[in-house]
């Protein structure tokens, strides 16, 4: 059943849509990501345009972030106070990733900006999870001592302390809003709520316990990313409501079959897979943009001033 | 203004003894959730008030989309990656153009006349003002054609249309799933010795109806309330599968 998008102008096909978020959801429920690094490349793939492949992006990880946090609320294991500053820095790296994009749309570099930002972060976040996630694989083999969750650094040193119960932590509010300020550029600019970045960051920067660091950054990127589809929505009006309405369906439904094969897999085996797919898709960009592509150039409606 | 009215009586003055009477299978396309592109039927007859003089008679049907700003850009590999360096401004090229004819455009088709009514690919892009920022236009220019005839909304139909005993002719045009709005023209050309005897124009509203009419105008006219919208709806997506996922486990 083809279906044609008001937004995007183009004709796609419904059930592909349903497939694509379906997918998207059943790694974003498995591995408690919002998806959104999956899915923006996936649109771009199918003919969506860019910007409003990254702007509807965003949206769907709003739905899929919503449902994930409710799970984790049930559990007590959200830290609002945590959330609250994570997101304070989140809206204004957001602000600043929506005018980088906006710039950088002018100067005709959006899609080099968003693949170089997509290889870096996906490469570095991916490796650094692989060689942990393979190391604490091979120290449960052995059966080795486990490591101390809670290191001190640098970092317990700075200013402005505060206590954050659910974590168990007393540190700096900067550290929390420099993180929140990074991963809201990310989603701004790669159309991604950058659970991937913000999970790794909340456990080895911030030394939060792993069972509060899911429900957290989930709670976040709620608001990070919907600000960040507001504001494309009114400053750029590429938000497609009906791409977004398809990918939902799918991704709410993949993310329920996903949380169930989810449970069955060891924490160590689902970091292993996650940092194998991150590292796949980075991969795949980098390649696109080493290798001569087929057609050096390419038509943008519109002249931009 | 004052050229078409010129046109016109320069048409009228001579009364010349073949025109073209013509019609379409439709003036409007709606483009609505299921639109997955669209055919539309062009035909017509010659009328003539004396016998047919000797020598083949031809007839050309373009169709042509509104035409919108375009930017066209070249890669190149700088520092091991390849990213966008020149660009080339068209201020306005047809977002589609389907040329159909009776014979190849070449022989059918002189260069004055040609050059006269915009008729073939090049002459309807070219006519248009390029902005560049770089030393040759034409080269992108045919790298547009290049795609634009890949994703189908550049069509060049030699023989495409039904021309018969020289009298009746049609012409099918398929309009592709990926239309801009706006009006498009339909226009045809009787031809005798490369040069045009006669022409007719149409025009085919394009228009996004309904559904799409409806979240286009909003996005467009209250991208805030659009906004905060798709933010709801993502909102009770996410509530109601943890809701429904709760009913399900119970």
């Amino acid at each position: 059943m083809q279906l044609y998008l008001p937004i995007a102008e183009v004709s796609v096909n419904a059930f592909l849509l349903l497939g694509l978020g379906g997918i998207v959801g059943f790694l974003s429920g498995m591995f408690g990501v919002g998806g959104g690094f999956l899915i923006t490349p996936l649109l771009f793939f199918i003919g969506v345009p860019p910007a409003v492949a990254v702007a509807t992006g965003a949206n769907q990880v709003v739905a899929s972030s919503v449902s994930g946090v409710l799970a984790q609320l049930r559990r007590k294991a959200v830290d609002f106070p945590m959330g609250i500053v994570l997101l304070l820095g989140g809206f204004a790296g957001s602000g600043v990733g929506i005018y980088v994009f906006q710039w950088m749309t002018r100067l005709g570099q959006v899609d080099l900006f968003v693949q170089l930002s997509y290889v870096l972060f996906l490469g570095l976040i991916g490796a650094m999870m692989l060689q942990e996630s393979l190391r604490a694989w091979f120290r449960a083999q052995k059966g080795g001592p486990v490591r101390r969750s809670h290191v001190h650094t640098w970092v317990h040193g700075l200013p402005f302390k505060m206590k954050f119960r659910a974590s168990g932590l007393y540190i700096s509010v900067l550290p929390p809003l420099a993180v929140g300020a990074l991963v809201g550029f990310l989603a701004a600019i790669m159309g991604v709520g950058g659970g991937f970045i913000m999970v790794p960051a909340m456990i080895y920067l911030l030394g939060m316990p792993t069972k509060v660091v899911v429900g957290t950054s989930l709670f976040q990127i709620i608001f990070v990313t919907a600000f960040t589809t507001l504001m494309h929505a009114v400053t750029n009006q590429t938000v497609d409501i009906l791409l977004a309405l398809l990918l939902i369906l799918g991704g709410v439904i993949g993310a329920q079959v996903g949380t169930r094969v989810g449970v069955r897999l060891k924490a160590e085996q689902l970091r292993i897979l996650l940092a194998l797919l991150v590292l796949a898709v980075s991969i795949k960009i980098a390649l696109d943009l080493l290798i001569q592509p087929g057609e050096l150039y390419s038509v943008m409606p519109g002249v931009l001033p | 203004m004052k050229h078409l009215a010129l046109a016109l009586l320069l048409f009228a003055a001579p009364a010349h003894a073949e025109s073209i009477v013509a019609g379409l299978s439709q003036n409007r396309v709606s483009i609505t959730a299921d639109f997955d592109g669209s055919e539309i039927l062009v035909y017509g007859a010659v009328k003539r008030d004396a016998p047919a003089p000797d020598g083949p008679v031809e007839v050309i049907v373009t169709v042509e989309g509104p035409p919108t700003p375009v930017t066209i850009r070249k890669k190149d590999r700088r520092a091991g990656i390849w990213i966008n360096t020149d660009a080339v401004h068209i201020d306005a090229a047809p977002s589609f153009y389907a040329v159909a004819t009776t014979g190849p455009l070449a022989s059918i088709l002189s260069d004055t006349d040609d050059l006269r009514y915009r008729i073939t690919l090049d002459r309807a892009i070219r006519a248009v003002g390029a902005a560049t920022e770089t030393g040759d236009p034409a080269e992108f220019i045919a790298a547009m054609e290049r795609i634009r005839i890949a994703e189908r909304r550049y069509r060049i139909l030699q023989g495409a249309v039904e021309f018969t005993e020289d009298t009746l002719f049609r012409a099918d045009i398929v309009l592709p799933a990926n239309l801009t709005e706006g009006e498009y023209t339909v226009r045809m050309f009787l031809l005798r010795d490369g040069r045009v005897i006669d022409a007719q124009d149409r025009v085919i509203g394009v228009r996004k109806e309904g559904l799409e009419r409806f979240l286009f105008n909003l996005a467009q006219d209250q991208p805030l309330i659009y906004g905060l919208l798709s933010i709801l709806l993502a909102v009770v997506a996410g509530w109601g599968a943890s809701a429904a996922f709760r009913l399900v486990r119970a």
